[in-house]
């Protein structure tokens, strides 16, 4: 599906099969927003940025 | 059960290897949950499933929220105390030592002065590393003592971790080193990581390329040896080759396989959901 991007109103694709915490990134501004859903309604926030204990 | 904080592209492999098992995943994204741990039940519903493959990519998320699924009594991948040594490069250290595992030398030192002596000791240059990161965050390569010195200050403005100075020979590596998988007792891939141009280090995360590599007798039984010492499920080795032999350098509690499963044509996250099976609560 597409959704607006809150920060520049480009056209992001969503995967239709996306999960909560999936990282979609918008292809004109290149923002990065992570996908949740409230009251089953897919929705975008801005993605957590990387963190100094990130890692494997 | 699959816990994470970020979907990568290791946890949507684990999720397709699960279908393909035809095994159910419930894929919990503990982020902006929260878990009454003073129940004698911990929240059943956030919680609930046979077997737990952790997966945060932040290490204190990884750690705190594992001690609390252990203690419900799931079985996870990896164990607390298997999080918690390979999240720190002193403990990992200290583990490998005691199982025999050959590292490289390690010096630790809690002040400038026996951080500067330490460095001396080794002999530049030498490797500084932080015992928390990863990604080879803050990895620097010290050629003299002024670079020291200037590192050393850097790290005195930060956090207090930081001034756990934790000091290691630097292994004239041929531009590569090796990431062994082990799951359960098999070592059942390895890469060469190549540093990228312009990088000493060789993560991928910065850039480094993933080659495949055969697994030698050595690196299988090190590699092994290494995931027993921190009784680990799943683990990541990490090894340098040096003129005494392959070193273990660290280990990854919560491994990365994007680069490594497409390089060496083996499906990690089957391998790694069929031992989770065979973990289960029966």
């Amino acid at each position: 599906m597409k959704v607006k991007c809150p920060d520049c109103d480009g056209e992001i694709n969503v995967p239709d099969d996306a999960i909560a915490g999936e990282i979609v990134s918008c292809p004109d501004c290149g923002q990065e927003y992570e996908v949740y859903f409230e009251g089953g309604q897919l929705k975008l926030k801005p993605a957590e940025t990387v963190k100094e204990d990130w890692g494997e | 059960m699959i816990t994470y904080d970020r979907v990568r592209a290791e946890e949507k492999a684990l999720q397709r290897a699960c279908k393909d098992l035809g095994v159910e995943a419930r894929l919990v994204d503990i982020k902006d949950a929260f878990i009454d741990i003073t129940k004698g039940e911990v929240n059943p519903e956030v919680l609930k499933g046979d077997v737990v493959i952790q997966r945060c990519v932040g290490h204190y998320r990884s750690l705190y929220l594992t001690a609390i699924i252990e203690s419900t009594g799931l079985p996870i991948i990896n164990p607390f105390q298997t999080t918690l040594v390979c999240g720190d490069k002193l403990l990992t250290t200290l583990a490998l030592r005691r199982a025999g595992v050959p590292t490289p030398k390690t010096l630790i030192a809690f002040t400038r002065e026996g951080a500067l002596k330490a460095l001396e000791e080794v002999g530049y240059p030498a490797i500084l590393k932080p015992v928390v990161g990863s990604w080879g965050r803050l990895v620097s390569l010290i050629k003299d003592v002024e670079t020291a010195k200037v590192v050393i200050e850097h790290r005195e403005l930060m956090y207090p971790l930081y001034q756990v100075f934790y000091v290691q020979e630097f292994v004239k590596k041929p531009g590569r080193d090796i990431r062994c998988f082990v799951v359960g007792d098999e070592a059942i891939a390895a890469i060469y990581r190549y540093a990228a141009p312009g990088e000493w280090r060789s993560n991928t995360a910065l850039g480094g390329k993933a080659v495949k590599m055969e697994i030698s007798d050595e690196l299988r039984e090190l590699s092994i040896k290494a995931a027993k010492a921190v009784g680990a499920h799943v683990v990541g080795v990490d090894c340098l080759e040096s003129e005494r032999g392959l070193l273990v350098h660290e280990l990854n509690s919560v491994t990365e396989f994007r680069n490594a499963a497409p390089a060496t044509g083996v499906d990690i996250a089957k391998k790694m959901v069929e031992y989770a099976i065979s973990l289960a609560k029966k």
